[in-house]
Formats: C-alpha cells, sequence, structure tokens
C-alpha cells in the first residue's frame, strides 16, 4: 500500500469526499476500506514488524543460532532492569541484567538457576557480538541487544534444555516457520491459478476433468497424507534440501483449495461486459484472462492467500513438533517446541512454550489481515 | 434418489482407488524394500535370514515384479485377504497391530464428536441470536484463539497446570488400581477423569470451527424475508427461530462429520504421544519414524476410508435431509 497514511477517508471529507471517492483508483479504495478494519489494521503491523525481523534476524538476535552456553541449561527468563539498588554503590543508572547462581539438587541432579543481583551483566544496544554476514553479503559483528561483555549469559526469554538462548533462537525459527508459510502458499497458489483459470475459462469437459482430479486430491486426508510423505524423506537429508522439500509436501496438499476459488472468480466473470468487449476487441484469450480477469479480482485472490498461511504455518509447526518435519540443527516453532514436550522439563520450565505464543500471534494476524483484505476486496459493495 | 445413491458409490469407488494409490506410493517411497529393511534388521539382532526364507518373503510380497504387478498384489491381497502386510516394528501382521487399537481410537473420537456436537451448537446459536453482545464477542475471540493454536500446544500448556496443580499428568485412559477391575461406577468415573483431557484437546479446533459455521449460517438465516415475514405476523421468537432457521442451519451439523473426522484422528496422534493413549496415533507416529511403511501406510489407508466413509454418511444424511440437495443432484 504506497498511500500516505495522512489522507483522511472519504466519509469525513462530506461532498468533497464523494467527488474523491469517485476518481479514486480501485488500490485506494480498497486501502480506505481496509483502513476501517482496526485489529486488521493492527495485525498489517504486526506482520510487518515480523517482515523487518525476518529480513535482519542475525542483527535481531543477540546470539548466534547456533550459540549454545553449556554452562546455563534451561535458565529462567532475565528481567531487564533500568537502575540497580543492590550494587557496591547504591543507586546507580544503567540497562542490566541480573547473573545467575546455580543450585544442584543432591538426588535429582537438576540444576536450578536463580536471578543473583549481586553479579550484574551489563546490557547495551548495538553490542559488539559475534560476527555474521547480513544477507549473507555484508559482514556485521553489531546485534541491537546483547551484553557489553559477549562471554557474560544475558538470555532474556531463558534458554533451552541445551543451553541456547531462546529468544535468539525464536528469533531464527521466526524466519525459517512463517517463511515456509508464505513460499509454501505461493508455489500451491501458482498451481492452483493456473489450473483454476483453465478450468474456469475453458469450461466444459476440460473443466470436467481438473475438478475430478481436485475432488480426489481433497478426499485424502490431509494431515495424514504429509505425514506419510514427511516420513518418507531419507533422515540424512540436508537442512536447506529438507526444508524445501517439505515446503513442497505442504503445498501440494494445500493448492486444491486456491485452484477452487479461482475457478469460482472466474467462472463467474467469464459473463460480464469487460471480457466480451475485450474478446471482440481481438485479444487473445491469454491476454483476457491474465490482464483483464486477473487483475479484477486480485484483492480476492491476496485475501484467500493470507488466509490459507496459517494452516500452513500451523501444519509445519505440528510436522516438525511430530519430529517429522524440520529437523535440529534448522530451527522452527515446532523444533523449538519439541523441547517442552517432556512433562518433567515442562514443569520447571514453562518458558519453553513462548514459541507457542508467537505462533498463535503469527496465525491470528494472518487470519485478520486476511478477513480485512476479504472485506476490503469489493469497494464498490457498500 | 438410487440415482444419486449410484452417483455417490461410483465417486466412493473412485475416491478409494486413488487413495491406494497414493498410500502404495507412500509405502515404497523410502528407499529399498520392505525384505532389504527386514534382513537388515535381523542381522543387527544376530539372527541371519536364510536365502531361502528372503526367496519366500520377495515371492510372498511380489517384490520381483514391476511397479504395477506390485501395486496388484498388494491390493488384491487387502481385498481379497484382508492381509495388510507385516509390521516389522512390531512383527505382528499388520491388521492385528491396528485391530488392537482401532476401538479406543474410535470411542475417543466418536465421543469427542458428540462432545463437539454437544458444545458447538448451543453455543453458536446463542453467539448469532444475541450478536454484538459481550457473551457474543467472547465467544468469538475464543474461537479465533482456538484455530490459532495448534493442539499439541493445547496439551502441553494443559500438562503444565496439571503438573503444576495436582502434581502428576493423568496418562492413559485408566489409572493402574482400576485397569484390571471389572467394570463398576469407579471405574468408569476414572475414565470419564481421564478421558476430558483428550477430549478438550482433540476437540478444540472442531468446536471452534463448528461454532463459527453456525453463527454465520444462523445469522445468515435471520435475515432473510421470511424471518421478517413471520415476526410480522406475530410468531412468537422462540418458536419462530425452532420452527425455521434452526432447521436450515442444522445443515452444518451432518456437513461436519466428513472434514471434522480427520481432525480428530490427527488430533489424537498428537494427544496420544503425550498423554500415552492406547489408540492408533502413537502407534503410526511411531511407525513414520522407523519407516515402518506397511504399519504406517495402512494406518493411513484406515484413516482416510474412515474419513471417505464419514464424507458418504453425512452426504446420504444431508440428501436426506435437505430435499434442495437431493433433487439438485438429480438433474
Amino acid at each position: 500500500m504506497t498511500v500516505k497514511e495522512t489522507e483522511a477517508s472519504p466519509e469525513s471529507a462530506g461532498a468533497e469526499g464523494n467527488g474523491r471517492r469517485a476518481t479514486a483508483s480501485q488500490r485506494q479504495l480498497v486501502w480506505w476500506s481496509f483502513k476501517k478494519h482496526r485489529l486488521a489494521l493492527v495485525s498489517a503491523w504486526v506482520l510487518g514488524f515480523m517482515l523487518v525481523v525476518i529480513a535482519f534476524c542475525e542483527f535481531f538476535a543477540p546470539f548466534d543460532d547456533r550459540h549454545r552456553d553449556s554452562e546455563y541449561t534451561t535458565a529462567p527468563p532475565q528481567v531487564l532492569k533500568l537502575w540497580d539498588t543492590d550494587g557496591p554503590d547504591g543507586f546507580q543508572w544503567g540497562l542490566h541484567v541480573d547473573g545467575y547462581t546455580s543450585e544442584q539438587d543432591p538426588r535429582s541432579l537438576r540444576i536450578t538457576y536463580e536471578a543473583n543481583p549481586e553479579d550484574r551483566v551489563d546490557v547495551g544496544f548495538f553490542v559488539k557480538g559475534e560476527e555474521y554476514e547480513l544477507f549473507g553479503l555484508i559482514p556485521w559483528d553489531r546485534h541491537l541487544i546483547g551484553p557489553e561483555d559477549p562471554e557474560d549469559p544475558m538470555y532474556l526469554l531463558g534458554t533451552t534444555t541445551d543451553g541456547q538462548d531462546l529468544l535468539s533462537q525464536l528469533v531464527y525459527a521466526t524466519r525459517v516457520s512463517a517463511s515456509v508459510g508464505v513460499i509454501g502458499v505461493l508455489l500451491a497458489f501458482a498451481l492452483g491459478i493456473v489450473l483454476g483459470a483453465i478450468s474456469g475459462y475453458f469450461g466444459g469437459w476440460i473443466d470436467n476433468v481438473i475438478q475430478r482430479v481436485i475432488e480426489l486430491f481433497m478426499a485424502v486426508p490431509s494431515i495424514p497424507l504429509w505425514l506419510g510423505l514427511a516420513a518418507a524423506l531419507p533422515a540424512d537429508m540436508s537442512p536447506v534440501t529438507r526444508y524445501f522439500i517439505i515446503t513442497t509436501i505442504l503445498a501440494l496438499v494445500a493448492w486444491t483449495g486456491l485452484a477452487r476459488e479461482v475457478r469460482g472468480r472466474f467462472l463467474a466473470l467469464r459473463g460480464e461486459e469487460f471480457v466480451t468487449s475485450a474478446l471482440l476487441d481481438g485479444s487473445s484469450r491469454r491476454r483476457v484472462m491474465f490482464r483483464h480477469m486477473l487483475p479484477s479480482f486480485s484483492s480476492h485472490i491476496i485475501a484467500a492467500l493470507s488466509l490459507s498461511i496459517p494452516s500452513m504455518i500451523l501444519a509445519e509447526t505440528a510436522l516438525s513438533w511430530l519430529g517429522l518435519g524440520l529437523r535440529p540443527p534448522a530451527v522452527s516453532w515446532g523444533v523449538q517446541l519439541q523441547d517442552a514436550s517432556k512433562w518433567s522439563v515442562l514443569s520447571g520450565a514453562p518458558w519453553l512454550l513462548i514459541p507457542g505464543l508467537v505462533v498463535v500471534i503469527v496465525v491470528l494476524a494472518f487470519n485478520f489481515v486476511g478477513d480485512g483484505m476479504r472485506d476490503a476486496a469489493d469497494p464498490y459493495k457498500h | 434418489m438410487l440415482k444419486y445413491l449410484g452417483r455417490r458409490a461410483i465417486y466412493i469407488a473412485a475416491t478409494l482407488l486413488a487413495i491406494s494409490l497414493v498410500v502404495f506410493v507412500i509405502i515404497n517411497l523410502p528407499p529399498g524394500d520392505y525384505v532389504t529393511a527386514l534382513r537388515a534388521r535381523y542381522a543387527v539382532q544376530g539372527q541371519g535370514l536364510t536365502d531361502a526364507d528372503v526367496e519366500a518373503l520377495r515371492v510372498r510380497y511380489g517384490l520381483d515384479g514391476n511397479l504395477l504387478q506390485q501395486y496388484w498384489n498388494w491390493l488384491t491381497q487387502i481385498v481379497l485377504h484382508g492381509d495388510l502386510g507385516m509390521s516389522f516394528e512390531h512383527q505382528k501382521p499388520v491388521s492385528e497391530v491396528i485391530g488392537a487399537r482401532l476401538g479406543a481410537t474410535l470411542g475417543i473420537s466418536i465421543g469427542t464428536l458428540l462432545v463437539t456436537w454437544a458444545l458447538a451448537f448451543p453455543i453458536g446459536v446463542y453467539s448469532a441470536v444475541k450478536q454484538h453482545s459481550i457473551g457474543d464477542y467472547t465467544v468469538t475471540t475464543i474461537g479465533f484463539l482456538g484455530l490459532a493454536t495448534p493442539n499439541f500446544l493445547i496439551a502441553l500448556i494443559f500438562i503444565y497446570f496439571s503438573v503444576t496443580w495436582f502434581g502428576s499428568v493423568p496418562s492413559g485412559l485408566c489409572s493402574p488400581e482400576w485397569c484390571d477391575a471389572s467394570w463398576n461406577l469407579g471405574k468408569l468415573l476414572d475414565l470419564i477423569g481421564h478421558l476430558w483431557i483428550p477430549m478438550i484437546v482433540i476437540g478444540t479446533a472442531g468446536v471452534a470451527g463448528l461454532v463459527r459455521v453456525i453463527r454465520n449460517n444462523l445469522l445468515d438465516e435471520l435475515q432473510r424475508p421470511y424471518v421478517t415475514a413471520a415476526r410480522a405476523r406475530g410468531v412468537p421468537e422462540g418458536r419462530l427461530l425452532r420452527r425455521y432457521p434452526l432447521r436450515v442451519a442444522l445443515n452444518p451439523f451432518v456437513s461436519t462429520i466428513g472434514w471434522i473426522l480427520p481432525l480428530l484422528l490427527v488430533g489424537d496422534i498428537v494427544v496420544g504421544q503425550i498423554l500415552g493413549l492406547p489408540t492408533l496415533g502413537p502407534i503410526m507416529l511411531g511407525a513414520l519414524k522407523a519407516q515402518d511403511m506397511y504399519l504406517a501406510g495402512s494406518i493411513i489407508m484406515v484413516l482416510s476410508v474412515v474419513t471417505v466413509i464419514g464424507t458418504l454418511i453425512s452426504d446420504l444424511l444431508l440428501g436426506w435431509l435437505d430435499p434442495r440437495i437431493r433433487l439438485g443432484h438429480q438433474r
């Protein structure tokens, strides 16, 4: 959306607004209508923020995704403090967290950590940390937030059972899980739109064949199918290959719904005057389909896309959690939540469920944006 | 109706054939065939298979023919002998492994389905009739959350609170002291005590989805002119609601059987794993992880067939309930 924030919606501007409404472009109308949907707008901001974090995830994560501190395993989250009253010099300003004291239970050998106000770990913004390459190109070593001394523990969301920083892992996992959803939906969409367009435009026996194929795909329950296909992958696959194959599997099973959506739209539009006149003007069929018909329902398609992303994300999360999707060293939300599946671990470390909260937020955000888009998609309706 | 039935039957047969093809592909996806895997397994345990054994097994599963012959062989064994192959992890025929657990799985699934309906119907109707009330907003919010939360996460949250509050997790379907007891009130109560967590975890997404469908349908129906007309004639609100819109809004109940069954069965994979239920879910997961493909493929097959039958039942019920659907197909 390129329209500036400051533009008032036409409703508030009275007669002059009506004039603007009459001359506004389709895109502007959609944007005005979308803006009225508060929840969708907030969700769009959430997703935008997520996008920024994904793009610069090496910078946002305090530590590398392979960083492991065996001294602090399953340590609780620390509280970020602005000032210090327990230090040797009395009251003192300065961003810091408390270090840990550890205690091992002699019988269960379980180590418990407590915050230790005596042990102050200074925290700063834009600190030097592990080196990385932004976008795989630009070498840098600054992190948004981190301990002044890279050796010090700073675990704002606690650590995993392996002693990895949960926050850093979460940032990297967001990149993996969210992109599986988006790429998977785009793949499914590419397949769906081509077949849906052919089916909806030509109709007749071609439509019949494609529809029967779609129905057969839909009849096989998707999740057992996902499980079966994912389980058949060899165990020694590289994480990157595995990532792409899992995404493809998710897309292969999900394209049918989108194909149906596109077909329905094409069928509805086939009888419209502008299609007939484009044909009479001598446009080729392909041009009519992709230049005239497709743009007229593109916002519906965006809505359908953003509504299919959540199920894709949930599927990947469940697959990985079950141990059939992505596997360590790759981190996704599902892989992270595996850590929480043993109840003996979980009962002492509820912070391991934080990735679950992120899943819920992101899925809700996609749902709300999708709903908002769907309502806004038809600006002439009201 | 007969024509409708015939069409459905042909369609079901085609679907089952497609499912069997997909399952066969899944079974054959991992590298190496069943006998090679079995041989490797025996070699690890220190028992060798003689060449004669191997040859006999290869003939039995028709592994020397091409893929089409293998598929035909596999399919005819299932259809004619009910033989789904061997599970090398359990060292038993697949049909025995599945048979031992199918009862509990179906029991839990059908139980959850009934609870789902019992909860979703009044909530959905309430939320539509009292649209924009606090209750409606609460229900809608919870519904959104329920759809957005993976069910294993709900299970994990339950476990966390169960451990912190009661100090233990209710696993399995019965407590040790009741498991071998004969059926009496105590055992029944114990069973119910164990069932509610899996039911909530498996059913949440279903309830959330169904409430949404019922609410939307009923809202559409309530805006129809016939409702206004009936109201204008002075039909009391309660009777008006029961007589007309509710009956139309009942359709999703029936048509859900198709999509809610696989949802429940998948929920079982997750919950059975965490809570140690004697159901198909954990077995399927184990089989998938060990690439025990005959077992895994057969379970997928059974789940798919159950879904197809569920869809058939719901289609038939819908056709019987709603003349529009029945007649629409007779064109």
